[in-house]
C-alpha cells in the first residue's frame, strides 16, 4: 500500500471516530466523509490485468440440454453479445471473433482441453491469439427436479508483449458480462427465445434516451460504429 | 397507428407511431378494442417511478383481436381471429417461477432485468407499458400491441361477452381478488381496506365472497365510499376522523381488523406532519414512496393478523413501523398479480353472474382524450373511478 493510501486510511478513520463521538448532525457528516476516505484507502490497486470470473445459474432443463447447446460453440454468440461469430474447425478446435475496445474485432483460436459428456467442457485459447482466454463450464443436476446448475468460469490473461487495452477491456466488466450471458442462456433454454424490445414501436425519443442506450452495458458497439452513429441509431431502436 | 405516449412528467400525448411487428417467435399482434388507464399509470404520469423514457407507449390493461401470430405459437394455443384479454404481467411459462404459478415473478420476460436486479436484487416479470426497469415493453393504450409469450398469457373470451365485462381481467379484477386472497380471510373476520379505487372495489367484493364477516373501507372521496357501500362495506372517511387507527379499534371492540388490505400504494394522502415530510422527501427523490396507508395498516392490524399489499411501491421508504410488525406477530403478503392463476376462474364467475365488473367504469372516451383523462383521473374530478379508452372512435382517425 502506498503512503497516500495509508494516509487516507488513518486520517479518514480518525475523522470518522471524531465525527461519531460528537453526536451532532455535523458529526454525522464528518463521520460519513471520514468513513468514505478510509474505505478508499483500503481499496486495493490491482495492477494485474489477469481476471478470473465465474457464476452459477439454475436453469430449468436437463444437463443434456445445456451441454448440447454449449458443446456446439457456434451457438455461443446467441447468448454472449460480445461474440460476433464462432466457427468450429474440427472436433477440438474453433475460431472466435469478438468485439473489443472501440468496436474493434478481436480474433482467437480455441481448443477443447477436457470434456465429459453432459458434465463439463474446458477450453483454452491457442498461441497467436489477440486475447488469452480460458473457459470452463460445468453442468450438475439440481436437487428435487429443479433442473440444472450451470457454472461457467472464464479467465482473461494479458499476452506478454500483447495489447493491454484488449485485456483491460475484457477484464473490466467480466463479472457483469458472464452473468448476463448465462441469463440469456436461461431464457433460450427455458423459453425458447431471448426477451427483447429492440425494434418495437415508440413515440419520439429525446437525447436522454440516446445517452442511456450508449451507456447501456448490455449493448456493445458494433464494428466500425462511431459514437455519433451509435447515438443516432440507438436512440430509436427500442 | 395512434398511441398514448409518455412525453415527460404530467405530459401525455397521442402520437402517430409505426404499427408493431413480430420480433420473437412467440409474439402475437393484437388489434385493440378496449384499453384503460390504471391507477398505477398515474405514478408514471406524476413522474415518480425511475426509468421512464420520452416516447414510451403507455397502458397495460387491454383486450382485442389477434391479427398476427409468430412462428413459435401453436394454433391450438392461439390463432388469428381469437378475441383475447391480455394480462399485464408477461410470463414465459417454463421457468422456476412460472412452474410454481408465480407468474409475475417470471425470470425470462424482462429484457432489462439487470436494471431491476440493481434496484431489487432480482427482477420481476416484464410488464406492458411500464418503466424500462420492468422491461420497457410498448403498452396497450394504442390501436395495436405486440404481445410476447402470447401462448401463455392471453385469455380467450367466449362469444357474446361484451368488452366492458371482461376488460378488467387484464389487471384490476384479478389484482383486487389476489389482494383479498393474500389476506388469508377466515370466517368471522373483519377486513379493513385502505383506498376505494378500482382495485379496492374488487378487493372489497372478493373479501366478502371469501367469507369476511365485515369489510371496512377507508377513503376521502364520497363517491368512492358510496361505491364501496354498494359492494357491502362499511366506510370511514379519513378526513372526517382524527385517527384512522383509533377509529378502527373503536369499530372492532378494540381488537383491530383481523386482515388489512392496503390498496393505495406509493402516493397516499393524509393530514399531519408525517405526511408533509413524506411529500417533501418524495419530491426531493430521497424517498421513493409515501407509505402512509402501509404504516396505518401495520399499526391497525390485530395481533397475529395479516397485511396484504396490492398497492404499488417502487423503491426505498422511510419509517415503516417494523417494531409493530415484529412485536404484533403480523404476516405480510404482496406482489404484482400472478395473473394466469385468476383469469379463467374469474371469467367463470362473470359468466355465472356472480359479479359484473363494469360497475367501476365512470368514463368511456375516444383515445384522443387520454391526455386530459389522466389529469381528470389523478385529480379525482368528475367522480372519476375508471376510464375506458376506445382506440377506434371516429373511425380511428387522428383528431385534428
Amino acid at each position: 500500500m502506498s503512503t497516500q493510501r495509508w494516509g487516507a486510511l488513518i486520517g479518514g478513520g480518525a475523522l470518522a471516530i471524531y465525527g461519531i463521538s460528537r453526536r451532532s448532525p455535523l458529526g454525522i457528516a464528518l463521520a460519513a466523509g471520514g468513513g468514505t476516505l478510509a474505505l478508499l484507502g483500503t481499496r486495493r490497486n490491482n495492477t494485474s490485468l489477469d481476471t478470473s470470473t465465474s457464476t452459477t445459474l439454475l436453469i430449468n432443463c436437463t444437463p443434456y440440454d445445456a451441454y448440447k447447446f454449449w458443446r456446439d460453440f457456434e451457438n455461443l454468440p446467441r447468448i454472449m453479445n460480445r461474440l460476433q461469430n464462432v466457427s468450429v474447425l474440427d472436433e477440438r478446435r474453433s475460431r472466435w471473433v469478438a468485439l473489443g475496445p472501440m468496436g474493434r474485432e478481436i480474433h482467437w483460436e480455441a481448443e477443447i482441453t477436457e470434456e465429459r459428456e453432459n458434465e463439463m467442457i474446458a477450453w483454452r485459447s491457442l498461441p497467436g491469439s489477440d486475447l488469452q482466454v480460458d473457459g470452463r463450464v460445468e453442468f450438475r443436476e439440481a436437487p428435487a427436479g429443479r433442473g440444472t446448475l450451470v457454472s461457467a468460469q472464464l479467465q482473461y490473461r494479458s499476452i506478454p508483449g500483447g495489447s493491454t487495452a484488449i485485456a483491460k477491456f475484457f477484464s473490466k466488466a467480466a463479472n457483469f458480462a458472464i452473468r448476463q450471458d448465462l441469463r440469456r442462456l436461461e431464457a433460450l433454454l427455458e423459453a425458447g427465445e431471448i426477451p427483447t424490445i429492440e425494434g418495437q414501436s415508440h413515440g419520439p425519443r429525446d437525447i436522454v434516451t440516446g445517452v442511456l442506450r450508449l451507456a447501456d452495458p448490455t449493448r456493445p458497439r458494433a464494428p466500425r460504429e462511431t459514437i455519433k452513429d451509435a447515438f443516432t441509431t440507438r436512440r430509436s431502436i427500442a | 397507428m395512434k398511441a398514448v405516449c409518455y412525453m415527460g412528467a404530467e405530459k401525455m400525448s397521442v402520437e402517430t407511431v409505426p404499427d408493431p411487428t413480430i420480433l420473437n417467435p412467440r409474439d402475437a399482434i393484437v388489434k385493440i378494442t378496449s384499453t384503460c388507464i390504471c391507477g398505477s399509470d398515474l405514478h408514471l404520469y406524476d413522474g415518480l417511478i425511475p426509468t421512464m423514457e420520452q416516447g414510451d407507449i403507455m397502458g397495460h390493461e387491454f383486450m382485442g383481436e389477434v391479427v398476427e401470430v409468430g412462428a413459435g405459437i401453436k394454433p391450438d394455443k392461439l390463432k388469428v381471429g381469437d378475441r383475447v384479454v391480455v394480462p399485464f404481467t408477461i410470463a414465459c411459462g417454463n421457468c422456476f417461477f412460472c412452474k410454481r404459478q408465480l407468474w409475475s415473478c417470471c425470470n425470462n420476460s424482462n429484457p432489462n432485468y439487470w436494471i431491476a436486479e440493481e434496484m431489487m436484487g432480482f427482477s420481476p416479470s416484464g410488464l406492458f407499458g411500464y418503466t424500462h426497469m420492468m422491461g420497457g415493453y410498448a403498452g396497450g393504450q394504442a390501436q395495436y400491441a405486440r404481445v410476447p409469450f402470447a401462448d401463455v398469457g392471453p385469455l380467450k373470451v367466449p362469444e357474446g361477452m361484451p368488452d366492458d365485462k371482461v376488460i378488467f381481467l387484464s389487471d384490476i379484477h384479478p389484482t383486487g381478488y389476489m389482494g383479498a386472497e393474500n389476506a388469508d380471510i377466515e370466517p368471522g373476520d373483519t377486513v379493513a381496506v385502505w383506498g376505494c379505487g378500482p382495485v379496492a372495489q374488487f378487493a372489497i367484493r372478493a373479501a366478502l365472497s371469501l367469507g369476511a364477516e365485515r369489510v371496512i373501507a377507508i377513503d376521502r372521496f364520497d363517491y368512492r365510499l358510496r361505491m364501496a357501500e354498494a359492494g357491502g362495506a362499511e366506510t370511514i372517511n379519513y378526513e372526517q376522523v382524527d385517527d384512522v387507527v383509533q377509529t378502527l379499534k373503536d369499530m372492532t371492540g378494540n381488537i383491530g381488523p383481523d386482515r388489512c388490505i392496503e390498496a393505495v400504494g406509493m402516493e397516499a394522502h393524509d393530514h399531519g406532519i408525517l405526511y408533509m415530510m413524506d411529500r417533501v422527501k418524495q419530491m426531493a427523490k430521497i424517498e421513493n414512496d409515501r407509505p402512509i396507508a402501509l404504516r396505518q395498516a401495520i399499526q391497525a392490524c390485530r395481533k397475529g393478523g395479516t397485511v396484504s399489499v396490492p398497492g404499488v411501491y417502487s423503491g426505498f421508504d422511510d419509517k415503516i413501523p417494523m417494531g409493530a410488525f415484529m412485536n404484533k406477530a403480523l404476516t405480510m403478503k404482496t406482489g404484482q398479480t400472478h395473473m394466469m392463476r385468476y383469469m379463467q376462474p374469474l371469467l367463470e364467475k362473470i359468466q355465472n353472474g356472480d359479479i359484473d365488473p363494469s360497475f367501476v367504469i365512470s368514463h368511456r372516451v375516444p383515445i384522443d382524450q387520454a391526455p386530459q383523462m389522466y389529469k381528470t383521473f389523478r385529480d379525482k374530478q368528475d367522480n372519476c373511478t375508471k376510464v375506458v379508452l376506445d382506440p377506434w372512435a371516429n373511425g380511428g382517425a387522428l383528431a385534428a
